[in-house]
C-alpha cells in the first residue's frame, strides 16, 4: 500500500485515515476524473480566479484544485492549536515590545539593529498605542511536517505571514466545493466545519475598533480589481456583510477621522481591515505617488480614530532574519518552552554559518530575507550546477540578505493527478485571529506542489490546493 | 451606498444608453444614403453625424472624406473615439465589472455578454455585410438590459443611480441630436408636401428615436417640422422627450436625495418647469437653437453636480458650442 504512494503516511495507513482510504480506493479513475473536472468548472463560472503577475495575457487563471482531502487527527489538531496560539501571542508582545519599551532588544535576544535598521521596521508606530496591543489581528502560519530522521511526524514553523496574509478564502471555497461533489463523506465523517471563519474575523476587528457608542464601521480596503487578491477581498467583504473599499472612497478630514464617501455624505470609518501593504497606505508618510490609500491615514491612526488591522509596522516580526529568534521571543515573553519548533536556520550575516552554507549549498534551501511567493531562492537539492554557482555569487555579495535551511524531507498526501492518485508534497497555512482573545477555526489552506518531488506550492508557481479536515473524534481510536 | 459604487453603475447605464443612441442615429443615416439625394445633401448627414458628437476634428485628423464607410468605421468600431458604439461598450461592461457585486448576476451578464457579442459581430465582418443588423442589435441589447434592470434590481438606490445614468444621457443625446438636424434643416423647412425629400428628412429623425408611429398618434396629421419638435422636446408622453427624461430626473433625485444635493434638485425642477410652461411656437419664435443650447448647459450643469453630490467628481470641461 505504502509502495504505490496512495496511502496517508509513508509506511503504513493509520487508522484515522482509514475509512477515507478505504473510500478512495473504492473510487474509479473515471468519477475521480469527472469529479475534479466539475470541481474546475465550477471554480471557473463563479470566478473565483487570480492575475498572476508577470503574465503578459493577463489572463486570469483558477488555483487547482485538489479532490483529495489532507485529514488532521483531533488531537493532533490540538496540539498544533496550541502552538499557534503560543506563537502568536508571542509575536504580538514582541511588536508591542520593539515599538515602546524594547525590552527584548535591551536585554540582547534580538540584536537592536536587526530591528531598528529593518526595512519593515515602522518609526512612524513608535509610541502608538494600537487597541488592546494586538498588532497581528489576521497571522497566516505556513507549516510544514518531516516525514524522515528523527523529527519524523514533527511539525515546524516555515514562515510567519503577519502582514497581509492570504489565502482564507481558498479554505472557505474548497470546503464547499468537497461538499458540494462528495457530501456522503461528510455525512461518515465527523469533520468539524470552517465556515464561520468570517463571523470571527469579524468579531475581531470589531472588538479593536476605537471606543465608540455607535455601530461599529468596519470596512475591507483593496488595491482594486486588478489586484491578485482581488476575489478574496470581495469575498471577505461579502461574507461580512461589510463594505468593499478602494482608497478614494476613503479620505482624512481635518477632525483627523477617517471617512467613507457614499451617496449620503460622509460616514464614518472605525476599523479598516486592509489588504494593503504599509508602503501604500498613507503617501503622506510612505509612498508619495500611492493612491492605494487616502493621504493622511497615519495622522488619524496615530490620533486612535481608525484601527488599521494588521498594524502598520508588523512586517519586522514575519521578516526572515528575525524568525530564527521567534523561539527565544516565547521563552522570553511567556516564560515557556515553545510547543511548535523552527525549522534550523542559518544566518548568512553571520560569517561562521555563511562559510557553512557557501560549503553546503547544494543540500540547502537559501532564501531572500524580504522575499516571498517562493521567488528569489535556491533549492541546494534540484538546482543545477549552474544556478547553485550563479546564486553562490550573489550569496557572498550580499551574504545578510540571505537565509538558509536544510531540505525536509516534507509530508506528502495523495493528490489526484493526470495519471492516477500519487504522492504529492503539501504545507498547511492555518489563520490565527486575534481580538480580545485569540481563536481559529480547525483548518486552514493545504497547499500542494502538483509537479512530481517539487516541493515548491505557492499558486504563483503551479501549486494547488486541498480542503483540509479536522475530525471532530480523536485521532487513534 | 459608497460614491464610487453608484459611480460605476451611473456610467455603465450612460455607456449604454449612449451606444444605442449611436447605434439609432447611425441606422437612419444609412438608411437615409439609400434614398435618392444630392451628393452635397449625403455628406451633410455624415458630417452631421459627427458634429452632434463634437468629433469633426478629431475624424478629419484621421480620414480625408466623410464617406459613409469612414464615419461608420469611426463611429462604431474605432477604439481611440470614446464616443464609438465599440467604446461605449467596453466602457459599459467595465464599469459593470468593477461592481459586479452591486448588481444582480442577470444583468451582469447581460452588459458582459454584449460586449462579447459585439467584439465577435465586429470580428466578423458584420458591419460591412448588414450594418443595419448590427444596429438593431445595439437597440435589442440596451433595451435588453434596460430590462433586467428593471425586471431584477432591487428598487434601492443602486436602481435609481444606474436609472438616472440612463435618463441624464438620453436628454443630452437628444437635444444634441434635434440641435445639429434642425440647424442643418433650414432648407427643409418649408411646410410643402410637394417637397418630398422634406417627408423623409423628418421622418428619419423620428425614427431614428422610435418616435414615427408615436408623432401618428399623437398628430393623425402631416409631419412638419414643428410638430415634430413638440413631440421630442415637449411631449411628456413620448418616452425620448427631453420633457420626459427630465421628469424622470427630477423624480430619481428626489428618491436619492442627500443633505448636500438641495441645489442640484432645485436646478433640476426649474429645467422640468421651464419645458412645462413653454409652447412650441414660443420655442421657435425665440429660436430653437438657443434653446437647445440652454438646455444643454443646464444638463451639463446638471451631470456635473450629480457627480459632485453623489458619485466621484469630475473636472468640469470647458464649455463648447
Amino acid at each position: 500500500m505504502a509502495a504505490d504512494g496512495l496511502s496517508y503516511t509513508h509506511g503504513q495507513a493509520r487508522t484515522h485515515y482509514q475509512v477515507l482510504q478505504q473510500w478512495l480506493s473504492e473510487q474509479s479513475m473515471e468519477t475521480l476524473r469527472a469529479r475534479h473536472e466539475e470541481a474546475e468548472l465550477i471554480f471557473r463560472r463563479v470566478g473565483i480566479t487570480f492575475a498572476v503577475y508577470g503574465d503578459d495575457d493577463g489572463t486570469e487563471r483558477t488555483i487547482p484544485f485538489d479532490i483529495v482531502p489532507r485529514v488532521f487527527p483531533n488531537d493532533q489538531w490540538r496540539h498544533l492549536k496550541a502552538g499557534l496560539i503560543q506563537r502568536v501571542q508571542a509575536l504580538n508582545l514582541f511588536l508591542q515590545d520593539v515599538y515602546h519599551d524594547q525590552k527584548i532588544l535591551k536585554a540582547g535576544i534580538v540584536p537592536a539593529d536587526q530591528v531598528l535598521r529593518n526595512t519593515s521596521y515602522r518609526k512612524a508606530m513608535q509610541g502608538v498605542h494600537v487597541p488592546l496591543n494586538i498588532y497581528a489581528h489576521i497571522a497566516g502560519i505556513d507549516l510544514v511536517r518531516a516525514t524522515h530522521g528523527p523529527d519524523e511526524g514533527q511539525f515546524f514553523v516555515l514562515e510567519d505571514n503577519l502582514r497581509v496574509p492570504s489565502g482564507v478564502s481558498y479554505m472557505l471555497e474548497n470546503r464547499k466545493m468537497m461538499m458540494r461533489l462528495f457530501p456522503d463523506l461528510f455525512s461518515t465523517h465527523a469533520i468539524a466545519p470552517v465556515d464561520h471563519y468570517p463571523d470571527l474575523l469579524l468579531s475581531a476587528l470589531q472588538q479593536v475598533a476605537p471606543p465608540t457608542d455607535r455601530y461599529t464601521n468596519v470596512v475591507v480596503l483593496t488595491p482594486g480589481m486588478y489586484n491578485s487578491a482581488y476575489f478574496e477581498h470581495a469575498f471577505l467583504a461579502q461574507q461580512m456583510g461589510v463594505e468593499l473599499v478602494e482608497g478614494q472612497d476613503l479620505y482624512v478630514d481635518t477632525d483627523d477621522v477617517v471617512y467613507l464617501r457614499t451617496t449620503q455624505g460622509p460616514r464614518r470609518v472605525d476599523v479598516i481591515y486592509r489588504r494593503v501593504d504599509d508602503d501604500f497606505l498613507d503617501p503622506d508618510v510612505f509612498k508619495e505617488d500611492s493612491v492605494l490609500g487616502p493621504a493622511g491615514l497615519m495622522r488619524a491612526y496615530q490620533a486612535g480614530n481608525v484601527s488599521i488591522c494588521n498594524a502598520v509596522g508588523t512586517g519586522v516580526a514575519d521578516d526572515k532574519s528575525i524568525y530564527p529568534y521567534v523561539p527565544d521571543m516565547i521563552r522570553f515573553y511567556l516564560s515557556e518552552e515553545p510547543l511548535l519548533s523552527n525549522v534550523p536556520t542559518y544566518m548568512c550575516r553571520r560569517p561562521d554559518e555563511l562559510s557553512y552554507v557557501l560549503a553546503n549549498l547544494k543540500d540547502l534551501v537559501v532564501k531572500e530575507v524580504h522575499g516571498a511567493g517562493g521567488y528569489g531562492m535556491l533549492i541546494g537539492p534540484t538546482a543545477s550546477k549552474a544556478e547553485i554557482e550563479a546564486f553562490r555569487l550573489q550569496l557572498t555579495a550580499n551574504p545578510a540578505h540571505y537565509i538558509a535551511q536544510p531540505t525536509l524531507s516534507l509530508s506528502t498526501c495523495p493528490t489526484f493527478v493526470g495519471s492516477g492518485v500519487a504522492p504529492r508534497h503539501i504545507d498547511l497555512r492555518p489563520f490565527v485571529l486575534s481580538g480580545k482573545d485569540i481563536r481559529m477555526v480547525p483548518g486552514g489552506l493545504t497547499r500542494v506542489a502538483l509537479k512530481e518531488g517539487s516541493l515548491v506550492v505557492n499558486s504563483s508557481q503551479g501549486g494547488g490546493t486541498k480542503d483540509t479536515w479536522v475530525l471532530q473524534t480523536s485521532g487513534e481510536q | 451606498m459608497l460614491s464610487r459604487t453608484a459611480d460605476h453603475l451611473y456610467w455603465m447605464s450612460r455607456y449604454t444608453e449612449r451606444a444605442e443612441n449611436t447605434a439609432r442615429m447611425l441606422e437612419v443615416n444609412w438608411q437615409m444614403s439609400l434614398l435618392p439625394q444630392s451628393d452635397g445633401a449625403a455628406l451633410a448627414a455624415w458630417r452631421a453625424m459627427l458634429e452632434i458628437s463634437e468629433l469633426t476634428p478629431d475624424f478629419d485628423q484621421k480620414y480625408a472624406n466623410a464617406t459613409p464607410a469612414n464615419v461608420l468605421a469611426y463611429m462604431v468600431q474605432d477604439t481611440d473615439n470614446p464616443s464609438s458604439i465599440m467604446s461605449c461598450l467596453r466602457a459599459a461592461r467595465e464599469n459593470a465589472r468593477a461592481v459586479r457585486g452591486s448588481m444582480t448576476t442577470d444583468l451582469w451578464e447581460t452588459v458582459n455578454t454584449t460586449w462579447l457579442d459585439a467584439q465577435r459581430q465586429v470580428g466578423q465582418g458584420l458591419l460591412k455585410i448588414a450594418p443595419t443588423d448590427f444596429f438593431e442589435w445595439v437597440k435589442l441589447r440596451s433595451n435588453q438590459s434596460r430590462g433586467v434592470h428593471i425586471g431584477t434590481m432591487m428598487r434601492d438606490e443602486a436602481s435609481h443611480f444606474i436609472s438616472l445614468g440612463i435618463f441624464v444621457e438620453r436628454a443630452d443625446n437628444v437635444a444634441r441630436l434635434l440641435d445639429v438636424k434642425f440647424l442643418a434643416a433650414a432648407e427643409h423647412m418649408e411646410q410643402d408636401l410637394e417637397h418630398v425629400e422634406d417627408f423623409y428628412y423628418w421622418a428619419a429623425i423620428l425614427r431614428s428615436l422610435s418616435a414615427f408611429e408615436n408623432y401618428r398618434m399623437m398628430f393623425r396629421d402631416a409631419i412638419t417640422p414643428m410638430r415634430v419638435a413638440d413631440l421630442l422636446i415637449l411631449s411628456p408622453r413620448n418616452p425620448r422627450s427631453l420633457v420626459a427624461c427630465m421628469e424622470q430626473i427630477v423624480e430619481l433625485l428626489t428618491k436619492v436625495r442627500n443633505a448636500s444635493s438641495g441645489r442640484t434638485e432645485h436646478e433640476a425642477r426649474s429645467m422640468l418647469a421651464t419645458l412645462k410652461e413653454l409652447e412650441i411656437d414660443e420655442v421657435f419664435g425665440q429660436g430653437l437653437h438657443e434653446h437647445l443650447l440652454e438646455f444643454l448647459a443646464g444638463i451639463n450643469q446638471l451631470t456635473l453636480d450629480i457627480s459632485q453630490h453623489f458619485l466621484v467628481p469630475i473636472a468640469p470641461q470647458a464649455e463648447t458650442d
